[in-house]
């Protein structure tokens, strides 16, 4: 039993994607090779639909891991593909994370372009020697001339009331890595872009899926394209940055909505591309209010948090009123279901955080 | 198909003995005589690239050399088996397979040399990068092979690995995937006894390593791997079932490691010369050499002639490796994502500086800031 089966069914079967219902929303007056008008779905459901038009699209992707097949993913975010692509495209492997990776390594050397399952963060931890040796290395290894067009969709974090080593935190391993790209979507219109994005590159992806936001809903645009490495600005506002990524970013918006009731103007910044970083956005998001908190649920210690801070202070020290902060999950193995809500960053810790920014000096 | 079918033999195949006569096999038929000399002659050059190789490493012109002295039947048949379209996945004790395949020895040699990690085409030859992990490439190969169905290919794989690799989760997981998806994948191993120190007693308490193949239901077999004709009789079969869509077979080959690891072992803490010894009487090249000698099919000039293109290799290693090659120090930089990260760009620039201060600017680096 995966924890995973819970009340929620996210996604749509990919055949009935929503942009027919957008089209019927919208008058259904659109050409009918014209590109689909925006839909409002979940982030399971874009996920999904990114799969599905990448498949259609290029014949050399290929989608597989554990229980991706008939099931449709334990979040479902595969449903329906093997239906619709057949079991060359979308197929269900023996139980085993390593050769998950390794054989995926193997075909990308072949020229198809796997997209690939983790299930849960802590189960690619067996794979992580192919990851980190292998996927991230083979291009540099033989001086380009093997690429990794491979992505490794890993879904991640917590508040979903997961069992241990269903929730945790381990972009700061991939992050870590020369040669990996690591991404995390936050709204359903990045989760549908980015892996489009992620799947067109040709350089290995890891691709960190909040759970927690996997049944938040947002318009997605299938036209719109994303450009790994760059952070998108998701609220203006002059008074502090608040830097996040992934299920934080939704966290970082709430704060943002309590503060500015209590007549602070908050900004937001999705990172979004954790490697590479997107430098520019944020320095000038930070410069432009010059107070920032980091906000990230794994642990602080030694963690994408301490980069992020470490190149605001390097960039905009002089810009700054008061210290970086980080708000972050502590650094204890990530909590049972029942201590979860201790743990995780909330809206009242961003809060505090943002109260200890030296707003006295200012006045 | 009986399950036992899936056994290997309680012995190990062998077509010609340790005093190059011929032994009757019913299931595996003596390579003709042409094949036998390419044979020969590939085992003359490798052990001519064995032996260069170690005084290049007593000369500090090799970083490490992990020999493949008295397994060179292995690595000569590896190459032979397989055809243009076929991919070899070697380790890094397969120089010798890798350069039979047609890489020059001195690209086969850049990442013991240490000039880069890998140092030859790829794609070229059709063979996979040696790197040091252990049973990783297997799964690579198994991955090659799944995608090379997909697209409709009858291409072979040969994915090479050693006893010790035996032991390793990913030896599991290749041989298991490979099964399950019915890949055209030749898993070879040279079981030469040790893994660096480690006695095959300490790797495995199954009968032989062929014997894991049924517990994946795939086929298993084992060969005297200093037996090249022998070998060559055995891979081909089971590359060419792999080919017919026979799906995924193991070979584990008999065969020991004459020599240390690596230079930087001693083997004398852990072996007896006595058992060295005993194996001198089982080399591959001496027997196939009284084989041929004895059948008439090697004269003198023959001999002569296969020594001679020996020594020439040697001779190109040697000049190959004295020569220093030309390192661009922003080929740190160059290949590890497609396009150069703003993070890298940055860091280039800061090394690129250094070089400019110390006067040591390589000159296509300073014309060239990036290659985005």
């Amino acid at each position: 039993m995966s924890i995973a089966e819970h009340d929620t069914r996210p996604a749509a079967p990919a055949d009935t994607a929503p942009a027919d219902t957008a089209s019927t929303e919208t008058g259904g007056t659109a050409a009918p090779d014209a590109a689909p008008a925006p839909a409002t779905m979940t982030m399971a459901a874009a996920l999904n639909l990114a799969l599905a038009d990448a498949l259609a699209a290029d014949g050399d992707v290929v989608v597989f891991g554990e229980d991706v097949g008939a099931l449709g993913g334990v979040f479902r975010i595969t449903d329906g593909l093997t239906a619709r692509f057949g079991e060359d495209r979308c197929f269900d492997t023996p139980l085993a994370e390593s050769g998950i990776i390794g054989t995926a390594v193997g075909m990308a050397m072949n020229g198809l372009r796997p997209v690939v399952e983790m299930q849960f963060d802590a189960f690619a931890l067996p794979a992580f020697e192919q990851i980190v040796s292998h996927v991230a290395k083979l291009g540099n290894r033989t001086r380009g001339g093997i690429r990794m067009p491979l992505v490794i969709r890993i879904p991640f974090g917590g508040g979903i009331g997961g069992v241990e080593h269903h929730c945790d935190s381990s972009e700061a391993y991939y992050a870590h890595t020369p040669g990996l790209t690591v991404v995390s979507p936050s709204t359903p219109q990045d989760a549908y872009s980015l892996l489009r994005a992620a799947i067109a590159s040709p350089d290995p992806v890891v691709f960190l899926e909040p759970k927690k936001l996997y049944w938040s809903k947002g318009e997605v645009d299938t036209t719109v394209t994303a450009e790994i490495g760059s952070a998108r600005v998701a609220r203006d506002g002059t008074d502090v940055t608040l830097l996040a990524y992934g299920a934080s970013v939704a966290l970082a918006l709430e704060a943002a909505e309590v503060a500015a009731a209590e007549g602070r103007s908050v900004q937001v910044v999705d990172v979004r591309s954790l490697s590479p970083f997107d430098d520019e956005t944020v320095t000038a998001a930070v410069r432009s209010t010059g107070r920032a908190v980091v906000i990230a649920e794994a642990p602080g210690f030694v963690s994408v948090a301490s980069e992020i801070q470490a190149r605001v202070f390097e960039r905009c020290f002089e810009y700054l009123a008061a210290p970086v902060r980080r708000v972050t999950g502590f650094d204890t193995p990530y909590a049972p279901p029942k201590f979860e809500h201790w743990y995780l960053p909330d809206v009242d810790r961003v809060l505090d955080a943002i109260d200890t920014l030296h707003w006295d000096e200012d006045a | 198909m009986l399950h036992t079918d899936l056994l290997p033999r309680d012995t190990a195949v062998n077509l010609i003995t340790a005093d190059g006569t011929t032994v009757h096999d019913e299931a595996y038929a003596l390579p003709d005589a042409d094949t036998l000399l390419t044979a020969y002659r590939g085992l003359v050059e490798g052990r001519r690239i064995n032996e260069q190789a170690n005084a290049l490493v007593r000369q500090g012109r090799l970083a490490v050399y992990p020999s493949s002295h008295g397994q060179e039947a292995c690595q000569v048949a590896a190459a032979m088996v397989l055809g243009d379209r076929d991919w070899l996945f070697p380790t890094y004790r397969d120089s010798v397979a890798v350069i039979a395949r047609g890489v020059a020895p001195a690209e086969a040699l850049v990442l013991l040399k240490g000039d880069w990690h890998s140092g030859y085409d790829v794609r070229a030859h059709r063979v996979a990068p040696q790197a040091t992990p252990l049973a990783t490439q297997l799964l690579h190969a198994v991955g090659f092979a799944q995608a090379a169905k997909h697209r409709g290919e009858d291409s072979v794989v040969l994915a090479l690995c050693g006893d010790g690799a035996t032991s390793e989760g990913d030896f599991h997981e290749a041989m298991n995937f490979a099964a399950v998806f019915h890949v055209p994948v030749v898993f070879f191993v040279q079981n030469n006894e040790f893994a660096i120190s480690v006695p095959l007693s300490r790797q495995t308490a199954a009968p032989s390593l062929a014997h894991k193949a049924i517990g994946y239901g795939m086929p298993g077999q084992r060969v005297d791997g200093n037996d090249v004709a022998a070998v060559l009789a055995v891979l081909t079969e089971a590359v060419d079932r792999a080919r017919a869509g026979g799906g995924p077979s193991l070979v584990e080959a008999h065969t020991y490691r004459m020599q240390a690891h690596t230079n930087a072992d001693d083997d004398t803490r852990y072996r007896e010369r006595d058992e060295v010894q005993a194996w001198i009487a089982r080399d591959p090249l001496l027997r196939l050499r009284a084989h041929l000698t004895a059948a008439d099919a090697l004269d003198e000039d023959t001999e002569k002639r296969f020594a001679a293109g020996a020594e020439e290799i040697a001779a190109a290693m040697r000049e190959a490796l004295n020569t220093d090659a030309d390192l661009d120090p922003e080929d740190l930089f160059r290949f590890v994502t497609t396009s150069r990260t703003p993070q890298l760009e940055e860091q280039w620039q800061l090394l690129h500086g250094e070089l400019e201060r110390d006067g040591l600017a390589h000159a296509a680096a300073a014309t060239n800031g990036g290659q985005r």
